[in-house]
């Protein structure tokens, strides 16, 4: 019975005295009945994990089917097919783009056992009081609606999450610094003829488009309104700037998939890339150095978050916030950590970290003893420093948001333009 | 008698009825749904119903269309060319060098050994062996042949053709090696007899009897590369497109009335190139 406490304190907690009045009298009923429910979760390949559907079973007895897919793919499937998923694990520009479709539910933060431990920047946008709020879609810009029904966001903590964030982290270029030999403190050397052949950016509009102003802006060729939310003559600026690039023979390839990012990466195919966090891990585990180089200009960052089907309700929504609760209280939180990202409530993920990884990971101190990745590779030795530094110096200086614009269309017509030429 | 005539027509039309249905419900419909979507207009996550041709001005309308078409026929004509010597050349070798049946078989099932894998897997191969690092530059630059890895190799217009010569020769030797099985030998002691040399005979008998098998390898080959993406996208490092790209990059954003008004466009293509061909050769005349 061990495994039913932790559902039943939950709902008491969360005050759904009416839930927890129809499950608490017979509690056999709905242990039994929990093992049969089955939550449908997809998402990116960065949280949809084996490890912790099957940690779900364990803990909570219930059955998740994770799906991975591109960020594409996920947007496609979280706007047309709304009755072939329970969760989405879905980015936050991908949120403003799917939430107008109506295929998510409000979340009643009341029932988020630790809503109250979420960083600042899932809720009023500020990792501390006085930090500046980075342009792009910002998490807390919509993460909230007005009611259960709500379509609209709004810019306060209104009670009614549309995601519940999960995961998030700030992203650079990644380099291999032995082929390259010299530091890299800009952007703008993601386009020095240096690299000619050597260079890469991912080919996912939305993302690429924000490495592309980064870049863009370091080389101080253009000067942004919001990256964020460019207008049509700032697109077409930046697209001309990078197919001179590609014309020219700067990149080797653009990527698509993490897996892709890596094998170019290691292959030394490419010597300086976008990239995300775990596909430097992924290169370093193979025993080539790499490098998540910080720069001055500062980091793109991204979070993601679980958000509910529309067409969830009774038990198996009872059970969607169930594993919301489990996922916040630390053991995926510490897991995702392991792996160099940051979870939403920092400070449950520490019970479940060694002292030397929370000081390498978060604190930015150096390491004490090997650090090993989840699957048990060793990624650093005792001494060295994680790229970037602490959790507050790498979320402390973003300077923007994955971002999906007003003018996301025109961008789209001219990022397939960019590929094609 | 009249009777008798009806009931054949009915059963006639009964018999055919299941395999027109089967085409009007999977292939007819979908085709005239595309051809009405790609008239409608879209935002980031919803299409609107409209007859508009916006779609098509902006296909048109833009220098990179022409740029990817091109590209397209490219890849189709040259991946046409070397499959259909290649092809040629096995088929043959199978039909007239090797004389045994047995190994004719032998021979044949080896030519399709390939095709035990998916294509993901035969094409993704090529990555590690044409790379910087990869076998074909380590082993010609051990050998002298080259001082600098050749960065030509992968990620570019070689690759991808080589890629579609692997993956669709095979398409050319099975049709042209059939029409050359079912060649009546005695016409080419005839044409021995007669003083051809091989090479006359060849062009004056065998490529006129297999004409067949080579439009039919042709169309396999053409319509295949023409409607590709996935090998476009893999094996230049997404750095060049074709039309299906064009339209894969448009569903993956949403854009279906856009991808639509390509997918017509590029089926129009195809039609023509295909009608272009059957006007050179009457297949049904031949086989």
């Amino acid at each position: 019975m061990s495994k039913m406490r932790y559902s039943r304190r939950t709902l008491l907690k969360s005050g759904a005295a009416a839930v927890a009045a129809s499950a608490l009298p017979a509690p056999m009923v709905w242990a039994q009945e929990i093992k049969d429910i089955t939550l449908r979760q997809f998402g990116t390949g960065v949280s949809n994990l084996n490890d912790v559907a099957n940690k779900v079973k364990e803990d909570l007895g219930f059955t998740l089917e994770m799906t991975a897919l591109d960020s594409d793919a996920v947007t496609q499937r979280a706007a047309t097919q709304p009755d072939s998923f329970d969760i989405a694990d879905i980015e936050y520009w991908i949120c403003k783009k799917v939430w107008p479709t109506g295929n998510l539910q409000a979340m009643d933060t009341a029932r988020i056992a630790n809503y109250d431990k979420i960083v600042g920047i899932f809720r009023d946008g500020k990792l501390t009081p006085d930090s500046e709020i980075a342009q792009g879609t910002a998490p807390h810009s919509v993460g909230f609606v007005e009611g259960p029904g709500g379509t609209e966001f709004v810019n306060n903590e209104s009670g009614w999450m549309t995601l519940i964030p999960t995961i998030y982290n700030a992203d650079t270029l990644g380099i291999r610094p032995d082929l390259i030999g010299r530091p890299i403190e800009s952007w703008a050397e993601l386009l020095n003829p240096e690299f000619r052949g050597k260079a890469s950016i991912l080919d996912i509009s939305s993302i690429g488009i924000m490495d592309m102003a980064m870049v863009c802006e370091a080389m101080g060729a253009i000067t942004y309104g919001d990256k964020g939310n460019m207008t049509r003559e700032e697109i077409d600026a930046t697209f001309a700037i990078f197919t001179e690039a590609k014309k020219a023979g700067q990149f080797r390839a653009f990527w698509k998939s993490f897996d892709e990012s890596v094998n170019l990466m290691a292959s030394g195919e490419v010597v300086i890339q976008s990239m995300w966090s775990p596909a430097i891990t992924a290169v370093k585990a193979r025993g080539i150095p790499c490098v998540y180089q910080p720069l001055k200009e500062g980091y793109r960052s991204w979070g993601g978050g679980i958000g509910l089907s529309t067409s969830l309700s009774g038990m198996e929504l009872d059970a969607a916030y169930d594993y919301i609760n489990w996922y916040l209280s630390g053991w995926v939180g510490g897991y995702l950590m392991r792996q160099g990202y940051y979870s939403a409530v920092p400070e449950t993920s520490k019970n479940f970290m060694s002292e030397n990884e929370w000081g390498y990971w978060f604190e930015g101190k150096p390491a004490t003893d090997v650090i090993t990745s989840p699957t048990g590779d060793a990624l650093a030795q005792a001494g060295d420093i994680r790229d970037g530094g602490s959790f507050e110096d790498r979320m402390g200086s973003v300077a923007c948001w994955n971002a999906v614009m007003d003018e996301n269309q025109y961008m789209v017509r001219k990022w397939n333009e960019f590929i094609a030429a | 008698m009249n009777r008798n005539l009806t009931s054949r027509h009915l059963i006639g039309w009964l018999l055919a009825a299941p395999l027109a249905l089967v085409l009007l419900l999977f292939l007819i419909l979908p085709i005239c749904l595309i051809v009405v979507v790609s008239f409608w207009q879209s935002t980031a996550f919803s299409m609107i119903p409209a007859f508009s041709f916006e779609n098509y001005e902006f296909l048109f309308g833009s220098p990179v269309t022409y740029a990817v078409f091109f590209n397209t026929v490219k890849y189709a004509l040259i991946s046409w060319a070397v499959t259909l010597v290649l092809g040629f050349t096995v088929a043959y070798f199978l039909a007239f060098h090797v004389r045994s049946l047995t190994w004719q078989v032998v021979l044949f099932l080896l030519c399709t050994v390939p095709f035990w894998t998916s294509n993901i897997i035969r094409m993704i191969s090529w990555i590690p062996f044409l790379g910087r690092n990869g076998i074909a530059n380590s082993t010609l630059m051990s050998w002298g042949v080259i001082d600098a890895p050749l960065e030509w190799l992968l990620f570019s217009d070689f690759s991808v053709i080589l890629a579609f010569v692997h993956l669709y020769t095979l398409f050319m030797v099975v049709p042209i090696f059939n029409t050359m099985m079912r060649i009546d030998r005695s016409l080419l002691e005839a044409a021995n007899d007669a003083g051809a040399s091989g090479f006359q005979t060849l062009v004056n008998v065998v490529i006129p009897l297999t004409k067949s098998g080579i439009m039919i390898g042709s169309i396999f080959v053409i319509t295949l590369v023409m409607g590709d993406f996935i090998t476009v996208r893999f094996m230049s490092g997404s750095q060049s497109a074709n039309m299906g790209r064009l339209i894969s990059n448009d569903i993956a954003l949403l854009q279906y009335p856009s991808a639509a008004a390509t997918a017509v466009v590029l089926l129009a293509t195809v039609l023509l190139m295909i009608a272009a061909l059957l006007r050179i050769v009457d297949i049904r005349k031949e086989l």
